[in-house]
């Protein structure tokens, strides 16, 4: 396949981002996305030029970290996959793709296609926990019983992998959807409940206070979410947090 | 070689050592300062209890947050030895399955340890809500992984790992919010520093600026995870890499069994030059999987050349290898073995894919099985055979669903379909740092765990038994045993960072990068990494032998000498280079690269993951040596990986007899 990439460079924070053109060829259908990547970076380290930088680290859409707006699409033209996941073969001999990084107030660009996504650690920090000691004498894991579908509702949520494409979907660039996911694991589960109230509000009032837009219930997060996680975890969301200003 | 451990029955170590350690009391806890490289699960779980404790932590990760350590990428599960399934599981039981999983080459009495902990690990994970598999009733599910008889992982889909190390993050979190860590990320540790023969700080660059920065504790840990990418193509993530432990050794640390690495059977074959890393296929699969191969070499080369499809085979022309091999476990012998196993049918001619490197995992007798069971307990009377694929596929969908997603998308054909297509790849290593019982490596105050140590898992890892190491070693093993070490730095106060070491060790660091810089700049990075992968592959993987190890020794050297004249690295150091970054890896990989080639010709045996061609039974078996081999080798820096020290830690087994271990 011969491609046309239209890629930002961006040389550090501080300097002016552009468009710069790439054509490429000899791309098989066999290639990841990043693979890819990878092949025009080692054309470009050849020729003596700077190669494309760009955050990645499992390539199996686990880590979270692969980010990069393709073609207006967080994660690119298919679903339920991350950038790395996404294999050449979506594309066509001669196509163009932009390939740009996530953009948002609450992501500032460190460089090229990387982008800073410290914002999403603190809205874990303000309350994304349980507090429970590591003393190796909390009660048995089997004396509580969870309900299966609890569990498993607990687990859908759960799987957020923090990659942020759902604040690039929107845009509001809100992080609803993934600080929503964050605190419905919690609300789900019976070992959530003695901290809930806090953990809504802390979580809620950090997120604002990083810069991320208002949700106007677009659904664009959940169409680009590259594991699933469904809109339901906004409502409950918004559910917990109504329950706790009324309680707090 | 003292491994310092202590007296007593072997059931009664661990705890008469708790009771006989010093503590440090909650005052001086907050005079204390500790650094914890790495944030997997094994740092992530070691900082947040650390902190928890009262001392201040500083962690560190190359990722932009701790969550996304390498940890995250675990499918399958965890063990432990709680027996809910009632099958008879017991500390005991895992403790003999590991040391014989391990091939006999690992320390009872650390591995009797970690089977002890097991059970508080999956009690503390419930407790901070990582949302493990239930069953109807509410109560926690299990699986079985390889080389064992009975139930004992615990999972989370097939993303065990990511929710342990959400687990893990969450409790470091918790910490961060309380000011008790600081936690450093996109920085990568360089180099280690030593005070009067003590780890009191490290060197770390700062990823985005480039900026190289001083560190100082009272004691350091490194739960920088495993060396696998030395061989270029693995499971691992792209950034995992050596060079916390790297620089540790040439510090003074021991490194041990190098050679000692895991190829995983089960892993989509590579699909090309491009190639960039190789994704596992859990082996959880095969609970459910069969493995086969054509049974005749026409119907082989048929399907290579693609005029045959393998669900056109029938059962009788098909050649279950290794239920045909090993009838008592079948599909579910230990990865050293299932994967040797796949490489003796494909290097025979049997192999399934265009390269004739890959076997079958065939799940459409699961299928049938799941179905009909679904069928049984829905009241579905006379089911068809669609209506029961139906059923059975759900089945098969619900427990292994992101890993068919993840096959399907990779290779572009349906799992559910027709069989899946794997082959071995580097995976794990159960080599690493020297580590004595209290996980402390012989640079004094340095401490190593999860899979940067080589303690508990022998010549060969069972699955679902790193997830557990990292875990005890950082929740429950690490906050006793430092603080036995600590209780002497009490008055000892802050660490200056402006001590000559640390002025050393920086124009060390500083040095190293401006030599990396000034390569003629003939060829990439990847470039030398490839060939060093390629090296490692073709003479240190699945076989080796005396004559191939030597070659791969001199080759890696030269290789390492054209790499530092001729390297290429674009851009500058004062600012985020990732090629750079790279660079520092590779540097260390090309000297590792050389002391497990060394160590892997050493060790004229067979176990576990070090198979030696000279050394096998007439049936291809591993030729354990136990009059001769049984110890750790331990390697002292000595500048050239030609010139490392070897030390011997000889292993005693007081409550194992040790056996050929047999799978038949
Ligand atoms: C695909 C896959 C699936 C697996 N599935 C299972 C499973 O089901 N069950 C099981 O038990 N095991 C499994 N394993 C093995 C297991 O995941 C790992 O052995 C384990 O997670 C390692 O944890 P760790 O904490 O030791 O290191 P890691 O999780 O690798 O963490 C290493 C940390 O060190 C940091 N680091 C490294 N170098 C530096 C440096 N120089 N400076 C600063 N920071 C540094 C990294 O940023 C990271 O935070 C699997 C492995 C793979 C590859
Ligand atoms: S909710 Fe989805 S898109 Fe948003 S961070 Fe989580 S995984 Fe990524
Ligand atoms: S690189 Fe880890 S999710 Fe893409």
């Amino acid at each position: 396949m011969k491609l046309n990439l239209k890629i930002w460079r961006q040389k550090d924070a501080k300097s002016q981002g552009q468009i710069v053109d790439y054509p490429i060829k000899g791309i098989e259908g066999d290639m990841s996305f990043l693979e890819m990547m990878d092949v025009l970076n080692e054309e470009l380290i050849n020729k003596g030029d700077e190669p494309v930088q760009f955050d990645h680290d499992c390539r199996e859409g686990i880590c979270g970290s692969c980010s990069l707006q393709i073609n207006g699409e967080p994660h690119g033209p298919d679903r339920l996959v991350t950038t790395c996941q996404l294999h050449m073969r979506k594309f066509n001999d001669g196509d163009t793709i932009v390939i740009e990084p996530f953009r948002a107030t609450a992501f500032p660009v460190i460089t090229d296609l990387i982008v800073d996504r410290s914002s999403f650690d603190r809205i874990q920090q303000a309350g994304g926990y349980i507090s429970v000691n590591t003393s190796g004498n909390t009660v048995d894991a089997n004396a509580i019983p969870i309900n299966k579908h609890d569990a498993d509702e607990a687990m859908d949520a759960a799987t957020c992998i923090g990659c942020g494409a759902c604040v690039a979907a929107c845009k509001n660039a809100s992080a609803m959807l993934f600080t929503s996911a964050k605190v419905s694991q919690f609300a789900l589960l019976p070992q959530g409940q003695v901290e809930a109230v806090d953990r809504v509000q802390n979580m809620v009032r950090q997120m604002d206070l990083e810069g991320f837009g208002n949700c106007t219930n677009t659904g664009a997060c959940e169409v680009e979410c590259p594991k699933g996680i469904s809109l339901e975890n906004i409502a409950r969301l918004n559910r917990e947090y109504l329950s706790a200003t009324t309680k707090g | 070689m003292d491994s310092k451990v202590p007296k007593g029955p072997l059931a009664a170590k661990w705890t008469q050592h708790k009771n006989d350690i010093n503590l440090v009391n909650p005052a001086n806890k907050r005079n204390i300062d500790i650094i914890v490289v790495g944030t997997g699960l094994a740092g992530g779980s070691a900082a947040a209890t650390l902190a928890e404790l009262g001392y201040n932590v500083k962690t560190f990760c190359y990722q932009d947050s701790p969550r996304r350590a390498h940890s995250i990428a675990a499918q399958g599960g965890i063990n432990a030895a709680k027996n809910y399934q009632g099958d008879g599981d017991s500390a005991y039981r895992l403790f003999y399955d590991t040391i014989k999983g391990g091939d006999y080459r690992s320390r009872e009495a650390n591995v009797y340890r970690l089977a002890e902990e097991s059970a508080n690990i999956i009690d503390q994970c419930v407790a901070q809500g990582v949302p493990f598999a239930r069953e109807y009733g509410g109560l926690l599910d299990n699986r079985s992984f390889g080389g064992v008889l009975v139930s004992r992982t615990f999972y989370a889909k097939g993303q065990t790992g990511q929710q342990l190390l959400l687990g893990a993050y969450s409790a470091m979190n918790r910490q961060i919010n309380r000011g008790k860590i600081q936690s450093f990320n996109r920085h990568e540790m360089m180099d280690m520093v030593l005070v009067d023969g003590k780890a009191r700080g490290i060197i770390a660059r700062d990823l985005v600026s480039g900026k190289i920065e001083r560190h100082s504790a009272h004691a350091v840990v490194l739960a920088t995870g495993g060396y696998g990418n030395v061989f270029f193509l693995s499971t691992n993530a792209m950034g995992s890499n050596v060079m916390a432990a790297w620089r540790a050794h040439r510090r003074g640390a021991f490194f041990a069994n190098p050679c000692f690495t895991q190829i995983h059977p089960t892993c989509i074959p590579v699909s090309g030059d491009h190639q960039s890393k190789l994704t596992l296929m859990s082996e959880s699969l095969r609970n459910d999987g069969r493995i086969w191969v054509p049974k005749r070499m026409d119907d082989a080369i048929a399907i290579r050349e693609g005029k045959l499809k393998p669900i056109q085979l029938k059962e009788e022309d098909r050649d279950y290898y290794l239920e045909r091999r090993y009838p008592a476990f079948g599909n579910l012998v230990p990865r050293d073995v299932a994967s040797r196993a796949a490489k003796e049918r494909c290097d025979a001619g049997f192999g399934v894919n265009k390269t004739g490197e890959a076997v079958y995992l065939d799940f459409a007798s699961a299928i049938q099985r799941y179905g009909a069971e679904e069928a049984l307990t829905h009241g579905i009377k006379n089911p068809d055979e669609k209506e029961i694929t139906r059923l059975g596929k759900g089945v098969i969908e619900a427990k292994y669903g992101n890993l068919f997603q993840m096959y399907e998308k990779i290779v572009d054909e349906n799992p559910y379909e027709t069989p899946m297509m794997i082959y071995p790849a580097v995976h794990y290593t159960m080599g690493g740092l020297w580590v004595d019982y209290n996980l402390q490596t012989t640079i004094e105050g340095c401490y190593c765990a999860g899979e940067a140590n080589f303690s508990d898992h022998g010549a060969n890892r069972l699955g679902a038994s790193a997830l557990m190491q990292g875990l005890a070693d950082g929740y429950f093993v690490l906050p006793y045993t430092i603080g036995d070490y600590l209780s002497k730095d009490i008055r000892t106060g802050a660490i200056p960072t402006d001590l000559p070491e640390f002025d050393d060790a920086e124009k060390t660091v500083q040095d190293r990068l401006d030599k990396l810089m000034a390569g003629s700049g003939q060829n990439s990075v990847d470039f030398y990494h490839k060939k060093l992968g390629k090296i490692m592959w073709d003479k240190c993987g699945m076989a080796r032998n005396a004559k191939d190890l030597q070659d791969a020794i001199d080759e890696i050297s030269a290789l390492r000498t054209d790499f530092w004249a001729n390297v290429k690295i674009p851009g500058k150091a004062d600012g985020m280079n990732q090629e750079l970054e790279k660079a520092g890896r590779v540097a260390d990989f090309l000297e590792l690269g050389e002391l497990f080639a060394k160590d892997a010709l050493t060790r004229n045996e067979s176990c576990g993951g070090h198979f030696r061609e000279e050394y096998q039974t007439p049936e291809g078996e591993a030729l354990r040596d136990d009059e001769n081999f049984k110890f750790v080798s331990a390697w002292e820096y000595k500048g050239e990986p030609k010139d490392a020290v070897l030390h011997k830690e000889e292993l005693k087994y007081e409550n194992i007899e040790l056996k050929t271990r047999s799978y038949k």
